[in-house]
């Protein structure tokens, strides 16, 4: 269609205040009444609302609009919602042009209204010119594999994994280490009820071990993603136990003849294991596997091993995965206190972190439940150090939202279940206890005795012969400086985003937020979904938060994957380039610019050819070709080059 | 330079990022100056040559190309294409007689919005001491009417 032919609608939003409040809408209203191919322009205080739609729907009709111009927020909000709206008025979705009027020109131009208006006008002329220019997009529809990728097998992956197998969907759960529990696990207790967290983890671990639409890959990593949602092409790479997991049945005979002691991640290097080892007790699966790195091959284990189990020669494997939806739950791990040398971690040995704490409480753990100073002697008097690392702009600006309660936590399980005598100083800059139970929760410790001081800690000495600490914290309320001597100092250490999460984001086409957490698409309304379709995240891989908040979100990323795989099909929109035959000079620049081996250069001498759906609409092609014969759909030069001339023509 | 001289920007952005970045400072309601107007690309892998000078010859007194931080891109390198075009289209700019600082490839990521907006407010200082685009005093004899007036 000439762009003569077009018949335009252009639909000015007030969203309220927010848009009229800063630009003149009437002004651009008739500005944009006399454009070129304007047949109607309309403003309304909501253009979203039902009304808003009515209008627009009606205006169609009754103009016979061919294309529509819609100036209201940003297109990443409402782009959908107009694309919709149109259509239903029989219109392809793809004849719609937004005008960034919100977030592009009111709100950063609050204090300029006439500048704003002129820009307004602007941006507007441009929209007109480039909807003049648009054509129809067609769309296909493809089948939706249902089967879903579980990245991270933490409480919140857990969760997703399970739910996702009771409504009948095929789940593989990837998990990186030897055991699916995540850090729960390692938590002993869970506030604010302080139920026994392996008591309350460990039969869902068992149910994914035993749950027959759930496949579980250990020591494993996604190393490769393609397709799109609906259809993506995993690639995992499985790192090998050395031993088979359909044989072993975790009789622990090799562990005991294996002469070589390494420092046991689980309990954070408080404890030695053996180079044969189970990560710990409830581990699943309950499989032992080899620290290769350490092993000295003499053997022994083979020998002992009745089931022969042990394989050496065990290589790493690749496995391809054809699933509908990813569900990331990568969590999150300590931060390493070290380089705030004010503290002293890792040079005094009495300094540890909340959770090398909670695994001296585990009654299995390295301690064997007591509270311990390095040489062995009980501690009597524990200063725990809020906000390490978080909520300090050298390090970390969030709040890590669970430390508060941690330490809490651990102060009154110190006192209820250790040493009602033992003295216990909490130092933080507030206490936040925010959730159902919370505040009542630290009142509890507070009525224990615990000591709770607001004020930063500024330093930690200690004193080299008795190993014992001193806590320089200033008490903001009674305005001076405390000097605690403490027999054992904690860290509440921040949470941040597991190692490697940048890596799995770039894999996966996700973003990371400044904090280095997965980012949501939006923070608000849309918290599980990320800006890839059919990529959901959950858990403390999206930022700081609790079991609570980890498992409601576990199930929340399950429901959004569910209710893409059980509508069977979905539907794509083919903005993919398309070739002039005539133009094409089979020179085979745009083949090798193709980020995604969506061209092809057919032999016989034919033009280039696109792959759909391996395309996924960059227009790189397009900007590489030196005789224009590729042409982006929906970005065409021509589209493109009309809207510069709009937006500088006023 | 003359303060009262009121430059106009055009700034390709990237859908995935710097589109986003803009999104992210007016949410924050963070003010930068109205002398931008954003053009929204797929990536910045789909800016070509013509679409710059297009903007200069229509009498943009600066161009800006936002996209991807390096590395994020989220069609691999399309960023990265289209610094090695700014830099292409930079020499040419020069041999032309148009200052190549009228041009410039930024990278922000989506949530980079205060970023965002100082780079706007920097480019725009820049652009105002460089003055007026020739190409738009030679295409027009004068400053176009729009332009002096604007203050
Ligand atoms: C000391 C301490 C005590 C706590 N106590 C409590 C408490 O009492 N109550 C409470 O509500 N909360 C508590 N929390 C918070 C709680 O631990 C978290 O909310 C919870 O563990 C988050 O679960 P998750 O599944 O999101 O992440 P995680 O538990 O961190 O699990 C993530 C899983 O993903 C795996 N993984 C990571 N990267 C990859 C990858 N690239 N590929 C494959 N797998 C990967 C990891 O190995 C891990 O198994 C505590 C936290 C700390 C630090």
């Amino acid at each position: 269609m000439s762009p003569d032919n077009a018949k335009v609608g252009v639909f000015i939003c007030h969203c309220g205040k927010n848009i009229a409040g800063v630009i003149n809408v009437e002004e651009v209203r008739r500005f944009a009444e006399k454009l070129p191919g304007v047949v109607v322009a309309k403003d309304y205080m909501f253009m979203c609302s039902q009304t808003g739609q009515r209008l627009i729907k009606d205006a169609i009709k009754e103009h016979r609009l061919n294309r529509v111009v819609v100036a209201s927020c940003s297109p990443k909000l409402h782009e959908p919602t107009f694309r919709k709206c149109i259509s239903e008025a029989g219109l392809n979705p793809y004849l719609l042009e937004m005008v960034n009027l919100r977030e592009h020109c009111s709100w950063p131009h609050l204090y300029e209204p006439g500048k704003a208006t002129e820009k307004a006008k602007a941006l507007l002329k441009a929209a007109v010119e480039r909807a003049k220019r648009l054509e129809p997009v067609k769309s296909v529809k493809i089948p939706v594999i249902k089967s879903v990728l579980v990245i991270g097998g933490g409480v919140a992956g857990i969760q997703a994994a399970l739910d996702l197998a009771e409504q009948g969907f095929r789940v593989y759960l990837v998990e990186r280490s030897p055991s699916i529990g995540g850090n729960m696990a390692r938590v002993v207790k869970t506030f604010p009820t302080d139920d026994c967290a392996m008591c309350i983890l460990s039969p869902k671990m068992s149910e994914v071990a035993s749950h027959p639409n759930i496949t579980l890959f250990t020591c494993s990593e996604v190393i490769s993603v393609d397709g799109h949602v609906g259809n993506f092409t995993v690639r995992i790479l499985k790192r090998p136990r050395h031993i088979d997991e359909e044989k072993c049945v975790a009789c622990g005979a090799c562990e005991e003849v294996c002469p070589v002691l390494v420092p046991d991640e689980f309990d954070l290097g408080m404890r030695m294991r053996k180079a044969i080892y189970i990560p710990f007790p409830q581990a699943i699966p309950r499989v032992y596997l080899i620290d290769t790195d350490k092993c000295i091959r003499c053997g022994m284990c083979a020998q002992v091993c009745e089931r022969n189990a042990i394989n050496f020669d065990e290589k790493p494997k690749e496995l391809e995965l054809k699933v509908g939806a990813i569900i990331v739950a990568t969590g999150f791990e300590e931060f390493d206190p070290s380089p705030i040398t004010e503290y002293g971690y890792g040079e005094y040995d009495n300094v540890v972190t909340q959770m090398q704490l909670a695994r001296m409480l585990d009654p299995l753990g390295p301690t064997h439940g007591e509270i311990l100073r390095a040489d062995g002697k009980p501690a009597k008097t524990i200063v725990m150090i809020q906000c390490v690392g978080s909520r300090d702009h050298r390090f970390n600006k969030y709040c890590s939202s669970v430390c508060c309660m941690v330490a809490l936590k651990h102060a009154q399980l110190i006192k209820l279940e250790h040493d009602p005598q033992a003295e216990v100083y909490i130092c933080c800059i507030d206490i936040r206890a925010y959730r159902k139970g919370y505040e009542e929760y630290a009142d509890r410790a507070r009525e224990l005795g615990v000591k709770i001081i607001k004020g930063r800690v500024s330093k930690v000495e200690e004193d080299k012969k008795s190993g014992k600490l001193k806590v320089y914290v200033y008490n903001v309320v009674l305005d001076e400086v405390m000097v605690i001597d403490a027999d054992l100092v904690v860290l509440s250490s921040a949470m941040i985003p597991s190692r490697g999460t940048q890596d799995l984001a770039k894999i996966l086409g996700v973003e990371v937020g400044p904090d280095g957490f997965l980012k949501e698409l939006h923070p608000k309304l849309q918290p599980i979904d990320t800006k890839i379709p059919g990529i959901f995240i959950c858990g403390c891989a999206q930022g700081p938060k609790d079991i609570p908040d980890s498992v409601a979100q576990g199930s929340a990323a399950a429901a959004r994957a569910a209710s893409l795989l059980s509508r069977g099909e979905i539907t794509i929109d083919l903005i993919i380039p398309e070739v002039n035959e005539d133009l094409c000079r089979k020179c085979g620049i745009c083949v090798r610019f193709c980020p995604f081996n969506a061209l092809e250069l057919p032999p016989e001498g034919k033009s280039v050819r696109v792959i759909e759906l391996k395309c996924k609409g960059c227009g790189t092609c397009a900007a590489a070709c030196p005789t224009g014969a590729i042409q982006l759909k929906h970005y065409k030069d021509e589209q493109i080059l009309a809207q510069i001339e709009g937006i500088l023509g006023v | 330079m003359d303060q009262h001289f009121d430059p106009i920007i055009v700034a390709f952005c990237c859908w995935h990022c710097s589109y986003a970045a803009a999104d992210l400072a007016g949410t924050s309601r963070i003010q930068y100056p109205t002398n931008i107007r954003i053009i929204r690309v797929p990536c910045t892998g789909r800016v070509d040559l013509i679409h710059i000078f297009k903007a200069f010859a229509e009498g943009a007194d600066g161009v800006l190309v936002a996209g991807c931080l390096k590395g994020q891109c989220h069609y691999v390198d399309g960023n990265l294409k289209a610094e090695l075009r700014v830099i292409f289209a930079k020499r040419i700019l020069e041999s032309i007689g148009i200052e190549p600082e009228r041009l410039e490839m930024v990278f922000v990521s989506a949530a980079m919005g205060a970023e965002f907006a100082s780079i706007i407010r920097e480019f725009v200082e820049r652009i105002r001491s460089l003055g007026p685009n020739p190409a738009k005093l030679k295409k027009h004899g004068q400053l176009k009417e729009s332009t002096k007036s604007r203050e």
